[in-house]
């Protein structure tokens, strides 16, 4: 589904990523690991094709597709979801338009037809049930006074929503309690199928106790430098990175 | 905006003009101004004869003024003789079709959704009059004659209804008001008069494309409003549709009189052409609005959306007066490319108890320049006066900017002003977390620039907010990236 080939890529003229592979098939949960500045985040933004992630080398290809030359939209549309670190305010602007504005346009995109109020509505409630979301966050405007735990719990409802066929989750579990992070675990888990792939991007292990991955990667230098099942998550919670990347880090 | 309304409009007020001024199809009097100029108009417009000595004092006193220089706008000098006072309505030189319409303004119109016969209408295209539409103004009038409201020109409310035109004329606005506001006093060719009668409410909105003799913005235009004790009623000025006009300085004087108990929510949207990428050629746009609230309970509300114009240099003001009145000032101001804009409001509170609200939002692209200038005055009088003023500014880009000049004078220890204003610029990662879920670029910054401009939108009668959405999006193409 995805395939990631000796990728390159500069943020303000520093290289990031230095020639990394990363192979994901349909259904499969790829855990990416790795230190702080080791390039996870790079590696979720050059995914979803933010402005200023300039890819130098390498190839993505998504479905049989080039991704690099498409703009965020076009990668949307195609089914490539990415849930923020910190998602980002929208003062003003209706959580439930912005929903519905966005779903209409990748359908739209993908030559399918827009939801109408109605259908929209029925269908957002739904989804709602499955990350425990209060209702009233679908009045307020897009993530502004939201809680730390209610912006992820948004973001997953955004990729319950959109049903994409690969969702890069960038570090979701940073600062949620326990709670909160079980049901946001709970999301994602009910949103697992064969043909839906997540790539977990995390620097912790926690996370790996709720969303069991297929594979566990580590990330250093801008390069895959290990790859193995969910026990090298364990390993690494016991003996940090360094043993990997040469330097010495508490982890 | 439906200027088949406009069409027929024109086909209504054409035999009425024919009426009281004969002949004035082809005449336009040369460039340069004096008292005979203004004679001239006067005798025109067929006026009663203080009308011609309020001009003519106001002139007088215009002589010993000089332009205002304490703005933060930049142009060149106005070579006040350069320009004809007086047009009679001409004939546009119509074109044969669309075709020959500059295709940037035709997309516009598509972008806006403008039906095609409109597009011809608002371009200069030559239209065929829809008879159908004449009966909607018959009906349009005739509600309003039912209700005792007088909606007509200026020039008609001289003629028709002087008692009341001479009450009112220049008591909110004085003739010395300010240089353009005396410059507009001597000059004044158009505009619109409202009467709404003790207790009326109003049947429906007002709006200038329904007024007769409306089809040329006039250059010096002058409108009044009075609302008499317990009406109500609401006036939309101006067109989303880009509108372009030979005229470059426009310098109009608005006056609202809202008695005891009565409220006036006065809406405008401007679009006027602000000139090409080098800021050549756009208008020139200096407005003096000001509303009176006479009486306890009067309530004044402003709500303006302005992308258009060279330069925009107005202050839409609220004097409360009357105790427990209220004041208001919604305002969103778009500049970009070349555009300057140096505008705010006056709250002037005097009576007891009188609140005011301020809410402007300034959205700066491109090398667009924008000031906010607004005065809060707390008279002596005015124990427990409020104020609460909320002013925004978005930037787009790195070349534009925005200034904020609150004066605040309070007499009153009881009055309490709140003042609230952030600087703000569009950021990347708001347009990159809507791209990401599927936004287009452009639809990204209208969803960003419509969330910070809603408060003012919520102000807007329904349909004027949603055109007004569109435009904002439509003035903003292009402005990222």
């Amino acid at each position: 589904m995805l395939t990631i080939k000796n990728l390159k890529a500069q943020v303000e003229g520093k290289e990031i990523l230095q020639g990394l592979n990363l192979e994901v098939g349909p259904g499969e949960v790829h855990a990416v690991m790795g230190p702080n500045g080791s390039g996870k985040s790079t590696l979720a933004h050059v995914l979803a094709g933010r402005d200023g992630y300039q890819v130098t080398d390498g190839e993505v290809i998504f479905d049989g597709e080039s991704l690099i030359e498409l703009e965020p939209e076009e990668r949307a549309a195609r089914g490539i979801y990415l849930a923020f670190q910190y998602p980002v305010e929208l003062p003003g602007v209706n959580n439930t338009h912005f929903l519905k504005e966005a779903l209409n346009a990748q359908r739209k995109a993908r030559g399918e037809a827009e939801l109408d109020s109605v259908a929209f509505l029925k269908l957002i409630r739904e989804k709602m049930k499955l990350v425990s979301m209060q209702p009233e966050l679908l009045k307020r405007q897009v993530n502004v006074g939201f809680s730390g735990g209610e912006k992820k719990r948004n973001e997953i409802l955004q990729m319950a929503l959109f049903e994409p066929r690969l969702s890069i989750l960038d570090e979701t579990d940073s600062g949620l309690d326990i709670d909160a992070l079980r049901t946001v675990s709970n999301g994602v888990n009910a949103l697992r199928s064969p043909d839906r792939s997540v790539i977990l991007v995390t620097h912790y292990q926690r996370l790996l106790d709720y969303i069991e991955p297929d594979y566990v990667h580590v990330l250093a230098g801008g390069r895959i430098v290990r790859s193995g099942d969910k026990t090298l998550a364990k390993e690494l919670e016991h003996k940090g990175y360094g043993w990997l990347t040469g330097k010495d880090e508490a982890a | 905006m439906t200027s088949t309304a406009e069409q027929m409009d024109e086909l209504v007020s054409r035999g009425y003009e024919h009426g009281f001024v004969t002949d004035i199809e082809t005449e336009v009097i040369p460039p340069g101004l004096d008292e005979d100029v203004i004679r001239f108009i006067s005798q025109r417009k067929a006026e009663p004869e203080w009308v011609l000595e309020y001009r003519l004092r106001a002139y007088r006193h215009w002589l010993t003024m000089s332009r205002p220089r304490w703005s933060s706008v930049h142009h060149p000098e106005i070579d006040f003789q350069a320009i004809s006072y007086f047009a009679a309505p001409k004939k546009k030189d119509a074109l044969q079709s669309l075709d020959e319409v500059d295709p940037e303004l035709l997309r516009t119109y598509e972008k806006l959704g403008i039906p095609i016969e409109e597009q011809k209408a608002l371009a200069g295209v030559a239209v065929d009059a829809v008879f159908d539409s004449v009966s909607v103004a018959t009906t349009f009038r005739k509600n309003l004659a039912d209700a005792g409201v007088i909606f007509c020109s200026i020039s008609e409310a001289a003629r028709e209804h002087p008692e009341l035109l001479r009450e009112y004329l220049g008591s909110v606005v004085p003739h010395s008001d300010n240089y353009f506001a005396a410059l507009n006093a001597a000059v004044f060719t158009d505009g619109t008069f409202v009467y709404v009668p003790k207790g009326v409410k109003c049947p429906m909105e007002l709006s200038t494309y329904f007024r007769i003799n409306a089809q040329n913005t006039g250059q010096f235009e002058r409108t009044l409003i009075i609302a008499e004790e317990g009406s109500q009623v609401s006036y939309l000025e101006g067109c989303t549709a880009p509108q372009r006009d030979e005229n470059q300085l426009h310098a109009a004087v608005v006056e609202l009189v809202a008695q005891k108990d009565a409220q006036i929510k006065y809406s405008t949207v401007q679009n006027w052409y602000p000139g090409d990428e080098q800021g050549k050629g756009g208008i020139y746009n200096f407005v003096t609005k000001r509303g009176d609230c006479r009486g306890e309970r009067a309530k004044i509300s402003w709500t303006q959306v302005e992308t258009g114009s060279a330069i925009t240099w107005k202050y839409p003001s609220c004097i409360l007066r009357g105790d427990d009145s209220v004041g208001e000032f919604y305002s969103v101001a778009v500049t970009k490319g070349m555009q300057q804009a140096d505008t705010g409001t006056k709250m002037i509170h005097i009576g007891r108890n009188t609140r005011s609200t301020i809410v402007s939002k300034g959205i700066s692209a491109g090398r667009g320049e924008q000031v906010y200038r607004g005065l809060v005055r707390m008279a002596q009088r005015a124990e427990n006066a409020r104020n609460h003023t909320q002013c925004d500014s978005l930037l787009i880009g790195d070349r534009c900017a925005a200034h904020t000049y609150p004066y605040i004078e309070v007499k009153n220890p009881s009055a309490k002003v709140e003042h609230e204003a952030t600087t703000s610029k569009i950021g990347d990662d708001q347009l990159f977390y809507c791209r990401s879920r599927g936004l287009s670029e452009e639809d990204a910054v209208s969803l960003v620039v419509n969330g910070f401009c809603k408060e003012v939108f919520n102000e807007l009668p329904m349909e004027f907010a949603v055109e007004a959405q569109k435009l904002l999006a439509i003035s903003l193409e292009g402005a990222v990236g």
